[in-house]
């Protein structure tokens, strides 16, 4: 059955995305669902209508995911409210009246898009329903069922949505909405140990959906950071493993009350089943361990000035001396030097690590940063054989930046001859993308704080305007 | 540091052919309640090597596991599962080393979190 979806207006490219990962999440099983847009509405619109097999499978997805504000089943729609009041009439009674009986309670929300509406216009909407022959009873804290009266106003592209050509109507009876509560409780703003790469919590949450975290699953980060990824991750019932090169990070954090566990501890999740010292250019894993995580999910460290690190710094840096010898008497508290780590590198290692240690079926979800001026880049994703991309959703940081959200699902067993192909694909692949090197500015563009990051690239045409406006795939 | 991390890790030194399982060296050992979960236990059960969970949790001070790796049935047992739970999430070197079975290099465990970053001249 169709249903319609309102989306929050952001993030608009992760919006289909999540609600297919979702779908998978709670049983559906097919090659991805049917979308359509209402008429004359733009891509970007909040409105969306998806074909879903049942309003259960509609309702657990509305309730889990991040970025769905309703989805509602439509009892009408039209461009005026003579239209929307013959739809209303011609849907069925039988779909319609079991919502309506004298022992039920219920309330009418009225939302406007593009055009504010006054409280006595709102209450002239509702009354002007009085077709529908409501029996129940009005409550306006916990009804049973929420109906919904959704109005777009045409208006062009000056407002800060999108362009919408003509007005619509809808109206509908909600069947679930998102628990945005979430944010409020675990924004990073309240977090206990915060770094400057910290993940916001809406994307730690939408980065765990699309990974199809859920409880007694391993979930694993071999860029934990502060853990941030992982703290979403725990939220939805998933054991969490997290590595990081930098032992002050990963381990001290900024004292015994103020670290990677107190993060977890702080909202009541359950500690990570473990955190480690390790560099994801050599992981440290066994070799006859394969397939053990349901899912690994990481924010990679970008860039070369401020980007990753691996170990074996001199050896790498001066190829031509020899390898530098660590004293005896000095080994135990040797402060290991290490080595730039670059994008292509270290994309490959996650896919050879990932490749490896995700069960089939695992998912591998990730940020890859890409230059806006390369138009072919459709193509310049990262490639294994061993895993099949499953989406891949925009987020504009700068007039030359982007950053990626890529979710990958592990479809091939991982052999020695599949890594050594990935090798000689890598290879072919670094040659592509050599400029990558050259950019320093690379890293603080894309791992910027969401909220400094449009200004931080002295672009000063989007540092103007304020955020939350619509500007596509910037908000 | 969990016997369910130690049952993952081995030394990965540039030649060294046998880096796993590592030997414990045991400064601190704690102990934390960990909520019980019997999916995740069958899942791990099939994944960790029995022998190096056994010689791990008797470096810890805990010997009631079977020597023998069990028959798949047993994770059926609430029993067994109790144990395994135990030794594999609720016992955690606080303090010590992981040491190398070839080359004896240890990787330090300190604040419950193992280094396993190798120096330069071992990768
Ligand atoms: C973009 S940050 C991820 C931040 C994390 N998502 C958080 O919430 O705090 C990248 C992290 O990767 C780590 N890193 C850099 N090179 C690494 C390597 N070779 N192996 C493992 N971790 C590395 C850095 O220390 C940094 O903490």
């Amino acid at each position: 059955m169709w249903y319609l979806c309102m989306f929050f207006h952001r993030l608009l490219d992760y919006r289909k995305a999540e609600v297919e990962s979702l779908a998978e999440l709670f049983g559906y099983v097919g090659d991805g669902l049917e979308w359509k847009l209402p008429q004359h509405h733009h891509p970007d619109s909040p409105f969306h209508f998806v074909n879903l097999p049942s309003e259960e499978l509609a309702r657990t997805i509305a309730n889990r995911s991040i970025l769905i504000k309703g989805i509602y089943e439509v009892w009408g729609e039209g461009g005026s409210y003579e239209e929307l009041e013959e739809a209303i009439k011609n849907y069925p009674d039988d779909r319609k009246l079991p919502y309506l009986t004298a022992d039920s309670t219920f309330r009418i929300i009225v939302d406007s898009f593009g055009k504010v509406m006054s409280f006595q216009e709102q209450n002239d909407r509702i009354k002007g329903l009085a077709y529908i022959p409501f029996k129940g009873r009005v409550n306006l804290k916990s009804p049973e069922h929420k109906f919904w009266l959704m109005q777009t106003d045409d208006y062009g592209v000056s407002n800060g949505l999108p362009p919408v050509a003509q007005r619509t109507i809808f109206f509908g009876r909600e069947v679930g909405a998102a628990d945005r509560k979430l944010l409020p409780t675990y924004q990073l703003k309240s977090r206990n140990y915060l770094g400057p790469t910290a993940m916001d919590a809406e994307m730690a949450f939408l980065m765990a959906n699309q990974a199809l975290v859920k409880p007694g699953k391993l979930v694993y980060d071999p860029f934990v950071g502060t853990g941030s990824i992982l703290v979403a991750a725990a939220h939805f019932g998933a054991m969490t493993m997290g590595a990081d090169i930098d032992i002050r990070v990963v381990r001290d954090g900024r004292g015994p009350d103020c670290n990677v566990w107190s993060n977890f501890k702080q909202y009541g999740l359950p500690a990570p089943v473990a955190l480690l010292r390790a560099d994801n250019n050599l992981p440290p894993w066994r070799p006859s361990l394969k397939e053990v995580f349901d899912a690994i999910i990481c924010d990679p460290p970008y860039g070369v000035r401020a980007g990753g690190r691996k170990s074996g710094g001199r050896k790498l840096l001066k190829g031509t001396v020899d390898p530098y010898t660590v004293p005896d008497d000095k080994r135990t508290d040797h402060i290991p030097s290490t080595g730039a780590y670059c994008l292509s590198e270290c994309v490959h290692d996650l896919l050879d690590v990932a490749g490896k240690m995700l069960v089939m079926g695992g998912r591998l979800v990730y940020f890859y940063p890409v230059l806006r001026e390369d138009d072919s880049r459709e193509n310049h994703f990262p490639e294994h054989p061993c895993f099949r991309l499953v989406s891949s959703s925009e987020q504009i940081l700068s007039s030359r930046y982007s950053r990626v959200l890529l979710t990958m699902v592990k479809i091939g067993l991982y052999t020695e001859e599949i890594a050594e192909a990935a090798r000689i694909k890598h290879l072919e692949f670094r040659e592509n993308h050599l400029k990558w090197l050259e950019d320093g500015n690379l890293h603080s563009s894309v791992f910027a704080s969401t909220d400094t990051q449009l200004p931080a690239t002295g672009d000063a045409k989007f540092s103007k305007e304020p955020r939350r406006k619509y500007r596509g795939k910037y908000v | 540091m969990r016997l369910l991390t130690h049952n993952m890790l081995s030394s990965n030194i540039k030649g060294v052919t046998n880096g796993f399982p590592l030997l414990i060296e045991v400064e601190k050992v704690i102990e934390k309640p960990v909520d019980f979960n019997p999916d995740f236990l069958k899942n791990m059960f099939v994944k960790v090597d029995w022998k190096a969970l056994v010689d791990a949790s008797r470096s810890l001070g805990y010997a009631e596991l079977p020597e023998e790796t069990p028959e798949s049935s047993v994770i059926d047992s609430d029993d067994f599962l109790r144990k395994f739970h135990h030794a594999l999430l609720e016992l955690h070197l606080e303090e010590g080393a992981l040491v190398c079975p070839e080359t004896e290099r240890k990787f330090p465990v300190s604040k419950g979190i193992p280094n396993m970053l190798l120096h330069e001249d071992e990768v």
